[in-house]
């Protein structure tokens, strides 16, 4: 019987000749990663990982993926070709979400449980150094030159400002409640920042870390309340925004020149982080409660399908296979 | 009469170098009075009440105004008053209002409405932790207390609109005879009323000499003449025989109220909307789980933090105005920001539904529609509440 051995052999022959871009996601409630081709829009692999995984992020080179493991304690380095971990980094308790460096070569990592910050060298596998920020850190995010990393404060509300030569904090300023994500845009020169119970994105001139904008949402018979933006990705040159909404199951499109929302998207329950393919025309969103992923066409703002993955996707990261 | 001063041993140290914004340096004393109230003799001793109740809340509440007021400048202190039973509640609280105008109050409605009716206490902001009379809503309400407890009728109206949505719509209820028992009765009765629900029979449990089994035996018959029904509510305040009335129902029945299916301000199994984080700061804190009491003292701390945060103030009056205005909002882990009502002072918020083991559902539920917000599906509406204390 050596027929079904051959026909396996070249069928697993072909699923890694036939390469096609991949979208990673993270399952908070199945310790999963589920691996989705680009091509297929279908779950292709499915790699284990240490309890809660939630951030997820590949080094720039796209040859290791970096897991959060939030209840397992590290951030785990995977090779994204075996699925292997090839070993935990130290984290500080609790990582539930990250930023690498330009550099390639640092982990800025927000301690959920433990109010701090904690800096990793990945060359040497070395903490460089903890900063003390708000309660629940989580949203980070570093400038394109690499000068400023910022973390924000679930709990006490504020974007801490950190000066990435001395590792200590430079401001803290205050958002809407309950802040989630942020993003350097427009070269460096504005920081967005989520706030999930605010229901607002707060905008950053970076020169002064003063607000110069506030950007509301509101959907049609959905009550304010529930519209909760959570996770946002640009759009190629920065000239649009694409916002979860959270438990409003909808994403906003934010125009990034007028601050104006131009509209909104219904994808699955509770959309939480996103990611693009390569050319950016293709979106895809990570939705906790019905534990799938949709993928959005870009030009059209039109919900393509949903995919299947795991128990509440969390985070997502795109990666190209050639 | 004890009373003990939590100190911020390091955030003197922390503050210098990170408050770079140039704001004046606030100090903010809040005065944490808890009236110790024996529990009445229970059946079980299972579950026994831990003498840290509320005040683990505090402390959490304190630690995150601490972390938060180190970036600003702002300082937060705690003292704690704990008021024995017979103890002189009225001395304590002008002791307290001789050093600060913020009191949590975790206390009985009696003691709530002598503390608010000091001359002392009447420029000062109060915040009732421990008391769920729903006349405190109502015409029995201060204009300076603030309710971060939710009433029994929000309670009670959570648990209807679960049994409306489950086509449960016939309701039978058994009492203890001690009056919060009643008071939690008659309030369940009225919110099955509201909600168009048949409220069938309805008995007292007292345990009397009629009774000299054990109560599991009891339970049997005294279930049996009930009629028919879809679900058993038990009031029970004091925790004694509820535990005894599941699986024990003459007719195969699901129990709610005080047992079984429970309406609560907080439990160990509510994780979602970020709650797992607080759960596990206050494990961390208390070595054990947070219970309703713990979550309303720590509401009550984290709204004063949030309203000194926003406002840069410390005084009753700009901190009572900013809590009562549309800019205000508690991120409570409870999925939606909390506000408070403009006519009675409650703390909006949701309440969930739990068994034991799991959160079952969360009220307000979904198709329960109000015009200002699903929130104020729960408990007294504005046109109903009657409390004129607000009014201007």
């Amino acid at each position: 019987m050596k027929l079904p051995i051959l026909a396996t052999l070249s069928a697993a022959l072909l699923s890694t000749t036939a390469l096609a871009d991949e979208i990673w996601v993270t399952n908070e409630k199945d310790d999963t990663i589920s691996v989705i081709d680009i091509e297929t829009l279908e779950v292709v692999r499915t790699f284990e990982t240490g309890e809660r995984p939630r951030g997820i992020t590949f080094s720039k080179d796209y040859s290791v993926v970096y897991i959060c493991a939030s209840d397992s304690d590290a951030v785990q380095v995977m090779d994204p070709e075996t699925g292997k971990i090839l070993y935990d980094l130290p984290s500080g308790e609790d990582p539930e979400q990250f930023v690498l460096h330009p550099d390639n070569r640092h982990l800025y990592i927000a301690n959920e449980d433990d109010a701090i910050t904690t800096v990793v060298d990945t060359e040497t596998r070395t903490v460089v150094a903890q900063i003390d920020v708000g309660i629940e850190p989580e949203g980070m995010a570093v400038s394109p030159d690499g000068k400023i990393a910022i973390t924000t404060s679930e709990t006490t509300n504020m974007a801490h400002w950190i000066d990435t030569e001395t590792q200590t904090l430079f401001a803290n300023t205050l958002v809407d409640s309950r802040p989630r994500h942020a993003e350097f845009v427009k070269e460096g020169t504005e920081l967005w920042v989520s706030a999930e119970i605010g229901g607002t994105i707060s905008i950053f001139d970076v020169a002064t870390q003063t607000e110069k904008a506030k950007i509301d949402f509101e959907i049609d018979n959905i009550h304010p309340d529930r519209v909760q933006p959570v996770g946002f990705e640009f759009t190629n040159g920065d000239t649009h925004a694409f916002v979860a909404l959270g438990p409003s199951n909808h994403i906003a499109v934010v125009n990034a020149e007028t601050y104006e929302v131009e509209e909104y998207i219904l994808v699955g329950r509770r959309v939480w982080h996103m990611d693009f393919n390569r050319d950016r025309s293709q979106l895809f969103t990570t939705n906790g409660v019905s534990g799938d992923v949709t993928v959005v066409d870009v030009a059209s703002r039109k919900a393509l399908k949903s995919i299947k993955v795991g128990r509440f996707p969390w985070g997502a990261a795109f990666r190209p296979t050639e | 009469m004890l009373r003990t001063r939590l100190a911020c041993a390091f955030c003197g140290m922390l503050a210098v170098g990170l408050a770079t914004d140039v704001m004046a340096q606030i100090e903010v004393d809040i005065q944490y009075i808890k009236q110790e109230v024996a529990p009445p003799p229970t059946l079980s001793n299972l579950d026994p009440i831990p003498d840290d109740l509320g005040l683990r809340g505090a402390e959490l509440g304190l630690e995150e105004n601490i972390t938060t007021g180190r970036f600003l400048g702002q300082t937060y202190t705690l003292t704690v008053t704990d008021v024995p039973e017979g103890g002189d509640f009225a001395a304590s609280v002008r002791a307290a209002l001789a050093s600060s105008d913020l009191l949590v109050i975790d206390a009985p409605m009696a003691q709530l409405l002598q503390a608010a009716d000091l001359p002392e206490a009447a420029d000062a902001l109060l915040f009732n932790a421990g008391a769920a009379d729903v006349a405190l809503r109502a015409d029995q309400c201060r204009a300076q207390v603030l309710h971060t407890v939710p009433s029994y009728a929000m309670k009670a109206d959570a648990l209807m609109q679960f049994f409306v949505a489950r086509r449960w719509d016939e309701i039978a209820l058994i009492a203890g005879d001690r009056s919060e028992d009643v008071a939690w009765a008659d309030t369940l009765e009225h919110s099955a009323r509201k909600f168009g629900l048949k409220f069938g029979a309805r008995k007292t449990w007292a345990f009397d000499a009629d009774m000299r089994r054990n109560a599991s035996q009891e339970v049997p018959l005294f279930t049996q003449d009930l009629g028919d029904y879809d679900v058993l509510l038990v009031a029970d305040a004091a925790d004694d025989f509820a535990r005894y009335i599941s699986y024990n129902t003459w007719r195969p029945r699901p129990v709610a109220g005080s047992e079984g299916l429970r309406p609560v301000t907080w439990h160990r199994v509510v994780e979602a909307w970020g709650a797992a984080q607080l759960q596990s700061r206050f494990e961390d804190l208390a070595g054990r789980p947070m219970l309703d009491r713990d979550y309303a003292v720590w509401a009550a701390m984290r709204a004063i933090g949030e309203a000194v945060t926003r406002t840069g103030a410390a005084d009753a009056q700009t901190l009572r105005s900013y809590m009562l205005s549309d800019a205000f909002e508690l991120a409570g882990f409870k999925g939606r920001p909390l506000t408070f009502r403009t006519w009675n002072g409650q703390l909006r918020q949701p309440i969930p539904l739990v068994h034991e083991r799991a959160l079952v559902a969360q009220a307000p539920l979904e198709g329960f529609l109000h015009q200002r917000t699903e929130l104020d599906t729960l408990g007294l509406d504005q046109p109903e509440s009657g409390c004129t204390a607000y009014e201007n």
